[in-house]
């Protein structure tokens, strides 16, 4: 989307991700999502008095690994308090890096050859839980909430982008290249769904090449869906805010997926006063050059790096196997499908089952060996299975694991012998004699009708490859 | 009343029992308690089942540790899993930790026998208990005047002879001073020597516990015994206790001290009197004295009130009726914080979040809290300054002996100025001990203090223990 | 440096801190509060130009620890404490804003 009469919008994100550590940021306690309300707390994450908090390795060293995949500086950092009341805080404060972060400076390019610069990217604490009961279930109209502590204490790291953003198109794009960052670098799973990636977006307008204006922040998205239906919302409504001859005020905004519209939150006199100073409980944080390089040395190959060698290895760049390309390297899928190209498999088949059984599937992921995710494909190519049947034996090995032959076997996919295949199809031939002669005077797309109707007969049993090897076979 | 040491060596030989031991600190406790409000709570049962369990492993011929026994009083800003813990505050009225402070356990560790909890200024604001939710402790040498604060149920269990030792915290002073004015040995441990984890934190970049005892070596053995790097603690020194017992009786001979005159300027002529006479003991001992003028101490008030509450407005956010404590109903939870830690608070401790929140604030963080730290510094790179030129300070750790109940409560500047002498070393993260040296008005104990660098313990306990003898407890 | 204390500096505070204060007890506080900063003010004596802030009196860095899983406390003892509970869950009378 464009806005009207020469109006541009300028957009920076601040992406908040939890880190996926086996603790939380401060103590001991699992962090796991999910589990039964309060049973992952000790005195430090619920703020009892007297507890103190002790940083955690891991939390830190992933919060490095983001620095460096953003080609940040590695700075001396230290820990402040942000003081604020609220009841899912268990200490009434939140211990978060305030003018020394971990990560200064850097950069993400996206895949459009633009560049977003990043100004900073630090660790902070997450907060609990709160459910509110009475009215429809959200915060305003209930009666009376219940907060669940589990998720206090998770550790965060916030990735503020400079004001370099240009459409919502612009903002998906470096959510989507950024979470494949988070992924690749273990540091987090990427899931928005279930909160493990949160969405701050400041929002201005200017007429091309002006002075920035005044920005409203849009809080909580958390869809890409949301992050791009919020921005346009807001940069129209402040263009014809302007065009009206009203000014945007400075504010927070709540954005309503329900309504398609932000709403004011908090004006700018309304906000907090943080009364941030350091955190006297933790002391400073240096990690020196020998700590560094052996982060450093950790780091797996970044999506960039990852989209140019799969797609090297693509000899038809056509769009759907190109979006698929997208898919797979953004969900760290690639190591699937280098597997199956290293076995011959078709590209396009290779990508495909990978941007959509096991995309559909990321958990399952875990119990799939490439070997298996291989044997499969080439089952397929070679006719042995149908695709729905090839579908039907991933979808058994991301849910248990296990040997494709076996589960094929199992499941009864007797495969469809040339023989009965090569019956099935002189018999539509004769039961199709016009197809049948358009086909054979060249209308590729005939072929597609041949493959439906054997598909038909056979209940889905056939491989539609093999269909059309036995089509041209007839030609 | 017997000093820990010699519980513990009677425990060990079995000339006594732990039981034996706690039932006369129970009775003692019985016997005085109403009068002086010493405790808070006493954990008969807990105590007692610490107790055999010692007596038990005594009979059974197995190793205990160095405080065997021994009857030990914890100020009730120490979270002791189970066991009320209050820091004299409604706020936190019945509520019970679900865990042991570190300093707890290592006492559990090393013998001791959790009594019960003590009296203290509401979360430990004040210097002479008469702060707290539950009624003042009254100085058992004395009982119209104040023990000294904030831990001045810990110091009048331990003069009252409740208990032989005590465990106290120190912010800026509240160890130091009340040993002074109940006549007892206080130590303010070097920052990070002993554990905060479990301390019910005032003020997290000053508090540091550490004992109030009879003698210089009972101090010795308490904090050796609480000593040495906590993993739970991000502050907490690296290394493990260091040695101090073996170093009590080391003197100080060939030691260069200095005298400082803003640790006795504006003292009371008795106080200073007893300063100059510990100098001439010191001097007798085969110390160097010089006197040295450190003007950056006379600051130390200004910054100490502006830093500590500014960290306490914060460390005491979280007491806001969600989770543990009090709550007082109202209908949507900002009201029920607000009206909770308004009924919850006494004044002192509102005074103190009011300073510290105001010293935060956008507009004059930098005027106030900013500034602060900078003086801070300029504390620290004094204090080092000296060091380069001796080994230890001395001054009086008060400026006057202990006063009557009500005499300083309506002035709180008054009050503040009661901590005058031991707030720089606070500040500085250093090492400071209190040791009673001739006595002053109405024949109340006096306090001379040792100042040394961080983790001179040893040393300070060495200077003390020549003290204690030129006062004539051999 | 020098700032004389209002008394809706005071008001502002107290509701920052998140307590009620009596008219009684604003003019106390406005009174006892300036006088704690006019003390401060002596400060301003020394020049502190250039120096470094304290914020901790050792110079300890890197303080951390594994990433290993250390057992929680158990629900019952945790919900004990609470001044109210309901499924498991803390609970608290109507919060009138979200998060900031
Ligand atoms: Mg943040
Ligand atoms: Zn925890």
């Amino acid at each position: 989307m464009t806005l009207r009469n020469g109006w541009e919008m300028v957009v920076g994100l601040e992406v908040h991700t939890e880190l996926k550590t086996a603790t939380k940021m401060f103590c001991g306690c699992a962090n796991s999502f999910g589990s039964e309300p309060n049973t992952s707390v000790c005195p430090v994450c619920l703020g009892l008095p007297g507890s103190l908090p002790v940083l955690n390795e891991r939390a830190i060293e992933l919060a490095m690994a983001i620095g460096m995949a953003l080609h940040s500086t590695i700075a001396p950092s230290t820990f402040h308090r942000k003081n604020y009341f609220y009841p899912d805080m268990p200490k009434d404060f939140q211990i978060s890096q305030y003018d020394l972060p971990i990560n200064l400076g850097g950069y993400l390019d996206l895949p459009d050859g633009s560049r977003v610069s990043i100004e900073r990217a630090h660790l902070e604490e997450d907060t609990g839980k709160s459910t509110h009961l009475g009215g429809s279930g959200r915060i305003h109209g209930a009666d009376r909430s219940l907060v669940d502590y589990n998720r206090s204490g998770v550790p965060l790291v916030e990735i503020v982008s400079g004001p370099d953003i240009r459409s919502s198109a612009q903002a998906r794009a470096y959510v989507v290249e950024l979470r494949g960052i988070l992924i690749a670098t273990g540091a987090s799973d990427g899931r928005m769904e279930e909160g493990s990636l949160r969405i701050d977006a400041n929002v201005s307008v200017r007429q091309a090449d002006a002075p920035f204006g005044t920005r409203c922040e849009i809080k909580n998205l958390n869809s890409l869906r949301s992050l791009q239906r919020a921005i346009d919302y807001e940069a129209a409504r402040q263009v014809d805010l302007i065009e009206e001859g009203g000014t945007v005020r400075q504010e927070t905004r709540h954005w309503d997926e329900n309504v398609g519209a932000t709403s004011t939150m908090r004006t700018k006199e309304e906000a907090e006063d943080y009364r941030y100073f350091r955190e006297p409980d933790l002391v400073d944080l240096a990690p020196d050059q020998s700590w560094q390089d052996r982060v450093r040395a950790q780091l797996p190959p970044m999506p960039a790096e990852r989209r140019s060698t799969l797609r090297a290895r693509i000899s038809e760049p056509v769009p759907t196997v190109l979006d698929a390309v997208e898919v797979v390297i953004d969900l760290g899928l690639d190591p699937f499908v280098h597997a199956a190209l290293d076995r011959g498999v078709e590209p396009a088949l290779a990508l495909a089952r990978a941007a959509n059984e096991l995309a559909g599937d990321l958990d399952g992921t875990s119990r799939l060996a490439a070997a298996a995710f291989c044997d499969t494909l080439l089952m397929e190519q070679r006719g042995e299975l149908s695709a729905t049947q090839a579908k039907t034996v991933l979808a058994e090995l991301l849910a248990r694991g296990g040997d494709p032959r076996d589960i094929a076997a199992l499941m009864g996919y007797e495969q469809l012998s040339s023989d009965s295949l090569g019956s099935t199809v002189a018999g539509l031939i004769e039961e199709f004699p016009d197809e049948w002669t358009r086909y054979r005077d060249g209308d590729e797309k005939l072929a597609q009708f041949f493959i439906g109707q054997v598909m038909k007969v056979t209940k889905g049993q056939a491989n539609g490859k093999a269909v059309v090897a036995e089509l041209r076979a007839r030609r | 009343m017997k000093t820990a040491e010699q519980v513990a060596r009677e425990v060990r030989s079995g000339a006594t029992t732990a039981m034996a031991e706690l039932n006369a600190a129970l009775s003692a406790v019985r016997e005085r308690n109403e009068e002086l409000n010493v405790f808070l709570h006493v954990d008969e049962k807990g105590a007692r089942a610490a107790a055999s369990r010692i007596d038990e492993r005594v009979a059974r011929g197995e190793a205990v540790g160095p405080l065997a026994g021994v009857p030990v009083a914890l100020k009730d800003n120490l979270c002791q899993n189970g066991v009320p813990t209050t820091c004299s505050s409604r706020i936190l009225e019945g509520w019970r930790p679900p865990y042991n402070a570190t300093v707890v356990d290592r006492l559990l560790a090393a013998g001791a026998v959790p009594v019960g909890k003590t009296n203290l200024d509401e979360f430990a604001m004040g210097s002479s208990t008469e702060n707290s939710a539950f009624g003042p402790t009254k100085n058992p040498l004395n009982p119209s005047r104040v023990p000294g604060g904030s831990s001045g149920g810990s110091a009048a269990a331990v003069a009252a002879d409740m208990t032989p030792i005590a465990i106290g915290s120190d912010t800026g002073g509240s160890i130091r001073q009340p040993a002074a004015l109940c006549g007892l040995v206080g130590v303010k441990p070097s920052y990070g020597l002993v554990s905060r984890y479990g301390l019910i934190a005032f003020a997290s970049s000053l508090d540091q516990i550490g004992p109030l005892t009879k003698t210089v070596m009972d101090a010795a053995i308490v904090l050796e015994a609480i000593a040495g790097h906590d993993p739970m603690d991000s502050t907490s020194l690296p290394e493990p206790a260091p040695s101090l017992v073996a170093h009590v009786e080391s003197g100080v001979v060939g030691k260069r001290i200095a005298l400082v005159r803003e640790l006795v300027d504006g003292a009371d002529p008795d106080v200073v009197a007893s300063v100059d006479q510990a100098v001439a003991a010191l001097r007798e001992a085969g110390a160097t004295v010089v006197e040295l003028s450190i003007p950056e101490f006379r600051l130390g008030l200004s910054a100490y009130y502006l830093i500590a509450p500014a960290e306490a407005s914060s460390n005491l956010a979280r007491f806001d009726g969600v989770r543990y404590g009090l709550r007082v109903k109202r209908d949507d939870v900002t009201a029920m914080m607000e009206a909770t830690r308004t009924a919850g608070f006494g004044a002192e401790v509102k005074r103190r979040i009011m300073l510290g929140t105001y010293a935060l604030s956008a507009g004059y963080f930098d005027a106030y809290y900013g500034q602060a730290l900078k003086v801070r510094t300029r504390m620290i790179e004094a204090f080092a300054r000296a060091y380069r030129q001796v080994d230890m300070l001395i001054g009086a750790t008060t400026p006057s002996v202990a006063f009557e109940f009500g005499s300083k409560t309506s002035d709180p500047m008054a009050m503040y100025l009661s901590d005058v002498f031991t707030i720089p070393t606070n500040l500085s993260g250093e090492a400071a001990i209190s040791v009673p040296f001739g006595t002053g008005e109405a024949g109340l104990p006096i306090g001379v203090q040792l100042l040394g660098p961080g983790r001179s313990e040893a040393l300070l306990l060495a200077g003390a223990r020549v003290l204690e003898i030129a006062d004539g407890r051999p | 440096m020098s700032s004389p204390l209002r008394r809706e500096d005071v008001a502002h505070v107290a509701r920052l801190a998140r307590l009620t204060l009596s008219d009684a007890e604003l003019d106390m506080f406005t009174e006892q509060l300036g006088q704690v900063l006019e003390h401060a003010n002596d400060m301003a004596s020394l020049d502190l130009e250039g120096v470094v802030a304290t914020a901790h009196p050792f110079g300890l860095i890197n303080v951390v620890r594994d990433d290993v899983v250390r057992p929680s406390l158990e629900r019952d003892v945790v919900l004990a404490m609470a001044p109210d509970s309901q499924d498991h869950r803390f609970a608290v009378p109507r919060i009138m804003g979200e998060s900031p």
